[in-house]
């Protein structure tokens, strides 16, 4: 039977940000398929122009409600790289915890709240509240648990306080980080009871394949570390670079679909996220981590988009373990008071960190007076978008003989498991001063 | 009696003001039950109007947002501007302070026909708005205190203390002492004077108190050793927008 389809979602719902899907089949044939950017743009570049060092983090943290504290560390990471200032072995271990905690929550959010809804066949968490009552409390106090992490030492996870280049502002006691510890460790089964959760319901995960290109941190040169904070980049075609090359990676072009821009590296798209880290890394997973892959069915590579979402599962094992032992490593060291003054400079530096969507990039230049003349940030969801229409193009073809609504229902959960922040991608930061 | 039917909606932001709200779990579970969410795209998939209570996060940036603000206000009994972007427009609005046509050349260069935009305003310069909750992001526990008063059919607070008096409630350092640029003194209040209790220098997200004196707070920080140039640059990370700026 020759079809015609005429698809438009306006403004997908459950996810971060403004998108819609667009899907058109004219005889039977897909003539046009994809995600379009709608979001406002907002133009952070004009923000950061001659701003001093100091006022930079503050500012740029503010593109993201969930990943606030991964754009507060990225642009630390490149001003500190610019300003060649070094921060402390405690620094990065507080800051190793920030970041734990915002994947955390992030991860679960969008586990939670943005998928699970799916899988279970209900329009929102809403309904779930008066079904499975105990499964949506579950969800609240692990999303909380990711924000209670991060705040112990930031004061505030959506938009971290104390988080400043070399150092922080104010440092936790070590009876804080206990109690946050204390309470990592009691949330624990509450994960592992998750893992069997979503295994349960893994066959109702759509089984899709589509091979590309996975990009991630990989660990520095004897490193057995999992990395989120500290990496260079690595390519699962064999390639590796150092951040400060991010752009022979992210290649960045304008379509007039969209607000965002697209990237594309090896191959006609790539994915960075959940998924292209444990692509990537997965053998450097904690034994636990290693454990609820296998419960889960996960080998690497997994080349099915939909299974993000089981992937930024079996990080959260790794990193509420990972968490519990550089809590140990800190409270072992006692909280060292150290003096985090510092000196501008002029320079140019990059910082890549592993936020819960995937590699982030900022790069900064600053003048002698440390006043920033140069800034570009290329985001996860950025770097993913290409990768989702090059999904849905082949998505598209072989779900065409189901109802509409299905069609529809399954481009949208395509477009949710890879938890795209729009708002983050279209809050591009490429200033390039004449 | 039925439950007051509230919705959320976002413009120009982050979205980070509704993640606060849900960011608690008792009070959020608790709300839930005096309430309908009958629209909230970032976690539901429902829409329904008929709204009783709309709050709005974000600012408007473009010419495409008006008619859907209309919309939400043509519909909702009640408009609560959410957060800074809403409030006063944000760090939003620093793009006022250079040419829009430069702004939009950086982003997308020789692309830029593409994307229109204009000038960044908070909500209330589009449709009339009922009442405010400041901050970027919001203060939960100031969340909480409106939205009881918001569904007594109450107003919201206005918060015209600066931060400096909760600050020298709570037995806090002066920043400004330190030399640090802080804009406590001339900030609405109602954040607990969150960012000096870490260390950390009011960056004035809250927007200015009614008939704030600029010129006397930047005296006060210039005594303690900043350019002016430097005391103009952290005034504007929140406090960009003017209604000049779009006339």
């Amino acid at each position: 039977m020759k079809k015609n389809i005429d698809i438009h979602v306006h403004h997908v719902t459950r996810v971060e940000g403004h998108g819609d899907v667009l899907l058109n089949v004219k005889d039977g044939k897909v003539e046009h398929v994809a995600l379009n950017i709608v979001e406002a743009p907002r133009f952070f570049e004009g923000m950061l122009r001659g701003r001093a060092h100091y006022e930079i983090r503050e500012i740029v943290s503010r593109i993201c409600g969930i990943c606030a504290c991964g754009h507060a560390l990225a642009s630390i990471r490149a001003s500190e790289a610019a300003l060649g200032v070094e921060p402390s072995e405690q620094v990065i271990d507080l800051r190793k915890i920030v970041l734990a905690g915002e994947n955390l929550s992030s991860h679960f959010l969008h586990i939670f709240f943005l998928v699970a809804p799916d899988l279970f066949g209900v329009k929102s968490v809403l309904p779930l509240a008066s079904t499975h009552r105990d499964i949506v409390v579950r969800a609240l106090k692990l999303k909380k648990l990711g924000n209670d992490v991060s705040d112990v030492i930031v004061g505030r996870h959506v938009h971290p306080i104390t988080m400043d280049i070399k150092g922080f502002t104010a440092l936790p006691t070590v009876s804080a980080l206990r109690d946050v510890q204390k309470q990592i460790i009691e949330m624990i089964p509450e994960v592992i009871d998750t893992v069997d959760l979503i295994a349960s319901v893994a066959d109702r995960i759509p089984d899709f394949k589509r091979e590309t290109e996975y990009v991630s941190l990989g660990p520095i040169e004897g490193s057995n570390e999992y990395p989120f904070y500290d990496g260079i980049i690595k390519s699962s075609e064999g390639l590796t670079y150092y951040p400060a090359e991010y752009r022979k990676v992210t290649n960045e072009f304008i379509t007039p679909d969209s607000t965002a821009k697209h990237c594309k590296h090896l191959r006609d798209s790539y994915m960075v996220g959940a998924l292209a880290r444990f692509n990537n890394n997965s053998d450097l997973l904690r034994p636990e981590a290693k454990a609820a892959a296998e419960k889960l069915g996960m080998i690497a590579p997994v080349h099915n988009p939909y299974m993000i979402t089981v992937a930024q599962l079996i990080e959260t094992v790794h990193i509420m373990y990972d968490t519990v032992d550089i809590i140990d490593k800190i409270i072992r060291r006692g909280i060292l008071d150290e003096d985090y003054s510092y000196q501008p400079r002029a320079g140019t530096g990059s910082g890549a960190v592993e936020v819960p969507r995937g590699i982030l990039f900022h790069h900064y230049t600053y003048d002698s007076k440390g006043r920033m003349e140069n800034a570009d940030c290329v985001i996860p969801t950025t770097q993913n978008l290409e990768n989702i229409d090059q999904d849905f193009r082949k998505l598209a073809p072989m779900i065409l003989d189901k109802p509409e609504e299905d069609i529809s229902l399954l481009l949208q959960m395509l477009v949710r498991a890879y938890d795209p922040c729009i708002s983050c991608s279209t809050h591009q930061l490429n200033v390039r001063f004449k | 009696m039925s439950k007051p039917r509230i919705a959320f909606f976002d413009f120009a932001s982050c979205e980070g003001c509704q993640l606060e709200a849900i960011n608690f779990v008792e009070e959020f579970l608790v709300l839930l039950g005096h309430v309908d969410i009958v629209q909230f795209r970032e976690a539901i998939t429902e829409a329904e109007w008929d709204i009783d209570v709309s709050f709005v996060e974000g600012s408007i940036t473009r010419e495409q947002d008006i008619p859907r603000l209309k919309e939400i206000r043509e519909n909702s009994k009640v408009v609560i501007a959410l957060g800074a972007c809403a409030c006063t427009g944000g760090v939003n609005a620093i793009k006022n302070t250079r040419p829009l046509e430069d702004v939009r050349a950086d982003v997308y260069g020789d692309k830029k026909d593409w994307f229109p935009t204009f000038p960044t305003r908070p909500i209330d310069q589009v449709v009339k708005v009922d009442g405010y909750i400041y901050g970027c992001p919001i203060d939960r526990n100031d969340f909480l205190k409106n939205v009881q008063l918001i569904l007594q059919g109450k107003k919201t607070l206005r918060h015209n203390d600066p931060v400096c008096v909760e600050c020298r409630l709570a037995e806090i350092e002066c920043l400004l002492t330190l030399g640090k640029p802080c804009m406590g003194p001339i900030t609405r209040g109602g954040c607990g004077a969150i960012d000096p209790s870490y260390g950390h220098p009011c960056t004035g997200c809250r927007g200015l108190v009614d008939d704030p004196n600029e010129n006397a707070a930047m005296d006060v920080l210039a005594e303690h050793g900043l350019t002016v140039e430097d005391i103009r640059s952290y005034m504007t990370i929140f406090n960009s927008f003017r209604p000049e700026d779009i006339q």
